[in-house]
């Protein structure tokens, strides 16, 4: 491939070389085998001004090939009383340290081993750097018996080691499912990174979306009147297509839903042609709602930061559905967010008595599984919208694609949310293959992006995780003429897409309510002649 | 390296055992003695780990979801994979402890050249944990004929079932067999597999020892050395009705089994045995999913910084004013 390539590009990386990966590891005990912190593994530490903005510790200049990380001086008594501090806080984490007995069942499970071959990338690995430090200083066996009962010295090279994997792990809880005591390494990560964040050790890709979204509400850091152009302009290209008009109110006192979705939708493409699908949705039904440019994001990367954060970044939330006086809020198609809203969001910042247990106001259908987060899943309200009958569909107009379905990690393993998006599917396009049974559903690979790895720093291992994804892509492709992967989260379609043009050239990434859109048979539209992208619609299109 | 000295440390118990006993006649000591600190170190650690796990709060509900959430009426719920209730969490649990669900998923990867993931159906571990686990129980069920008289009906037809077979005198047991099998496939496993001997540790190998020393022990006991059952039985239900007996005329092979067992017992609370007591405690499988139902309360929430609306209008006011937003403060 081209030699000017940098490590941040694709090119730069030979497919034949990177596709050559050994799940076998040997040689040196892992104790002893040095980090290789080469530039396209690792991703850039956290500029100084947002460490400060958000208010953590240790903002300063830094780069992870220095020898010397400026840490604070007392930093292994910052970080023993951190790991005392979470030992005594969440059960998970003292659990997790205590009970795995190393069968492996989770070795070969991360996306990032598959697709590396990096024996620390094994689920049990990634724990293990953790746990030596936990059994050599809070154990009794540790104590005594060092690394012979399996502890290790904590060092500088140990909070290296930490800074690398654990950016190197998507919390996307695959080896989770195959534990057979659930020990989820996500859980591990979590704790791990918010240790990190104690030194001042962090990444700028996840920092600085985390200061903007604390700032601006949305991680882009889009200020509102951004916000009303880019609304706009999406109208813009939907009347275009449609030859309809829609509105898009922001911050919109008395509606009856706040409508609240990833700010990535706001700007990466594809999820744009995702957002302005929501848009002809809402306009279609008729739905009373407003987006927010306070709670302009419902992602959080505080979630890939500390519990703090993700609370900090979260509260925005409720505190705007309660000054708009709405009934109930809607959310868009994203993973980790909906991680956040599911398992988080109500213990956090609730209770959420403010507001009315979602209910469709076109079918009459009571969401009572969202009785007290009052919180729903487009997709949960688009299903039912389609089973009532609510929406004229014509499939045909999405006949050139042929789709599979991505179930992108947090809706999968956090929630299980997998008919829902399937059911629309198969509504609006006439033609819907799956991945592999062992790729798909609770065995879904993650799109190597996640948790927020999805910069160009890291690229080499972005493309390395993603390739298990690309392989079942590439399966459907060859066996079905897959020409579209459909993806519910705003970091799949972003990653993925870099994941696809790589691995799998001829497939490209679209969202649900893009496909829903170009499906849906609007009052007053114009002969359907393009899709939302603006390119020629329906069997006309096939090549 | 660690599997050597997991070894040798099996082995130095063997000797030790053997020299106490078979040399020095040490009865008391290993017949008595020790397996009554190894209980009490049992007993009291386990119950210490577990009341320690569970006086950690679990702030937030974390749990796996491996099926179906539970939405609309009309879309199946997968009760037992993203269970709802605590009903269903509890039949989660209960497939969990007592048939390995999560095990019985596995699968194995493969890379073929041009990244091409072949992922292959991989039930070994599982039938091999499974296997272990349920003939322990079954050999520990049989094994209650020495410590109690008389001898409870069930635990006879436990023993009479075992040795359905009706090979040797007295009937080889079934479950022995399948136990040492299975105790030895999951040593090869870890011996073989490149990832698992790559991770495990000699806390990983030396209870694999352990137990094949046990039902090593065990098994030439009943078998090979023929030792006289009437006086291992003076010494359990000694042990049991607390008036400690030597037995005398048992092989000192049986003290060398029993101290295995007193090591096992003295080791387990303070190792990765303690998974036992774990499982049922790990918060990714023993809640029930009803996160947007039910409000969890974490019981050490504390108030945090936010930015606030009104920070938030005070310094957005001119653009928000532009972009035609409307305002709580005009």
């Amino acid at each position: 491939m081209s030699s000017e390539a940098k490590p941040d590009q694709m090119g730069y990386y030979d497919r034949e070389k990177l596709g050559q990966v050994s799940l076998q590891p040997g040689g040196r005990d892992w104790m002893d085998v040095p980090v290789d912190m080469r530039p396209g593994s690792f991703i850039y530490p956290a500029k100084d001004k947002h460490l400060r903005y958000f208010g953590l510790p240790n903002p300063r200049q830094w780069f992870p090939g220095d020898a010397d990380w400026k840490l604070p001086e007392n930093w292994k008594e910052i970080i023993l009383e951190g790991i005392r501090e979470r030992l005594s806080k969440y059960r998970s984490f003292q659990v997790f340290m205590d009970i795995c007995v190393r069968c492996g069942a989770c070795a070969d499970k991360c996306h990032f081993f598959i697709g590396g071959g990096d024996p620390k990338n094994m689920p049990v690995l990634r724990a293990e750097l953790l746990r030596s430090i936990y059994r050599r200083e809070f154990t009794t066996a540790g104590k005594i018996l060092g690394r012979l009962a399996g502890g290790r010295e904590l060092t500088v090279d140990v909070i290296k080691e930490w800074f690398y994997y654990f950016y190197q792990c998507t919390e996307c809880r695959r080896c989770s499912v195959f534990c057979p005591y659930g020990i989820d390494t996500a859980e591990i990560t979590m704790m791990g990174r918010e240790l990190l964040h104690l030194l001042g050790v962090s990444v700028n890709w996840i920092m600085e979306p985390v200061a903007n979204c604390f700032r601006t509400g949305n991680h882009l850091g889009i200020q509102p009147h951004g916000l009303r152009d880019t609304l706009d302009f999406f109208a813009d290209d939907i009347e275009e297509a449609t030859g309809v008009r829609v509105e898009a109110p922001l911050n919109r006192k008395g509606a009856e839903v706040l409508f609240v979705t990833p700010s990535g939708d706001f700007l990466a493409d594809p999820g744009t042609y995702t957002c302005m699908g929501y848009m002809c949705l809402f306009h279609e039904i008729g739905l009373d709602y407003t987006f927010s440019t306070y709670a302009s994001d419902g992602g959080n990367f505080g979630l890939f930061t500390s519990h703090e954060a993700m609370k900090r970044l979260n509260a925005k939330i409720y505190a705007e559905a309660r000054r708009l006086g709405v009934k109930w809020i809607l959310g868009g198609e994203c993973g980790h967010m909906w991680r956040v809203l599911n398992q988080y969001m109500d213990t956090m910042n609730g209770p959420a008595d403010f507001l009315q247990v979602p209910t469709s106001p076109f079918t009459g259908t009571r969401f009572e599984h969202a009785r007290s987060t009052k919180m729903i899943h487009i997709t949960e309200f688009t299903a039912d919208l389609i089973k009532h009958g609510k929406l004229k569909l014509d499939p045909s107009q999405n006949d050139h694609i042929r789709v599979t379905f991505h179930d992108s990690c947090n809706p999968a393993r956090a929630m299980g949310i997998f008919e829902e998006p399937r059911y629309i599917l198969r509504s609006v396009c006439n033609n819907f293959h799956e991945m592999p049974e062992n790729t798909i559903r609770e065995k879904t690979f993650c799109c190597g992006g996640g948790a927020g790895l999805g910069t160009d720093e890291n690229m080499e291992m972005r493309l390395r995780g993603g390739m298990p994804r690309a392989s079942a892509v590439r399966h459907v492709h060859e066996q079905h003429g897959v020409n579209h992967l459909a993806a519910m989260c705003a970091i799949d379609r972003a990653t993925l897409s870099t994941v696809c043009e790589y691995w799998v050239p001829e497939v490209r990434v679209t969202g649900i309510h893009e496909l829903v859109t170009n499906a849906l048979v609007m009052k007053g539209q114009k002969k359907r002649e393009v899709n939302l992208r603006l390119e020629p619609l329906g069997a006309e299109a096939k090549e | 390296m660690k599997i050597v000295i997991s070894l040798a440390a099996v082995l130095a118990l063997f000797l030790l055992a053997w020299l106490g006993v078979g040399v020095l006649d040490l009865k008391t000591l290993f017949g008595t003695v020790l397996p009554y600190v190894a209980l009490a170190l049992f007993v009291g650690g386990v119950v210490y780990r577990v009341v320690r796990w569970a006086a950690v709060p679990v702030p937030f509900r974390i749990p796996t979801t491996c099926g179906q959430q539970r939405s609309l009426p009309w879309i199946k719920q997968s009760r037992l994979e993203n269970p709802h209730t605590g009903l269903e969490a509890f039949l989660r649990m209960v497939l969990e402890v007592l048939c390995f669900r999560s095990l019985l998923r596995n699968t194995k990867a493969e890379v073929r050249p041009g990244g091409r993931l072949i992922q292959g159906s991989s039930k070994w571990l599982w039938a091999g944990a499974l296997a272990f686990h349920w003939c322990f129980l079954v050999v520990l069920v049989r094994h209650l004929r020495f410590f109690i008289e008389p001898v409870p009906g069930c635990v006879q037809l436990v023993a009479s079932l075992d040795g359905f077979l009706q090979v040797g005198v007295p009937a080889m047991t079934v479950t022995s067999l399948v136990l040492f099998g299975a105790l030895l496939f999951l040593l090869l496993r870890r011996l073989v597999t490149a990832q698992v001997r790559y991770i495990s540790l000699p806390a990983d190998y030396f209870p694999l020892f352990l137990l094949l020393s046990i039902v090593a022990t065990g098994l030439l006991l009943r078998h090979v050395v023929r030792t006289d059952l009437s006086a291992v039985k003076e010494v359990a239900m000694g042990l049991v009705t607390f008036s400690p007996a030597t037995g005398e005329g048992a092989h000192w092979l049986f003290y060398a089994h029993l101290f295995f067992v007193s090591v096992l017992l003295a080791y387990f609370p303070f190792s990765k045995l303690m998974h036992m007591g774990g499982v049922f405690l790990s918060p990714t499988r023993n809640l029930a999913i009803n996160n947007r139902a039910a409000r969890h309360i974490n019981p050490w929430d504390y108030p945090v910084k936010v930015h606030t609306y009104e920070e938030y209008e005070e310094e957005f006011r001119e653009k928000l004013k532009t972009a035609g937003v409307p305002l709580e403060k005009e």
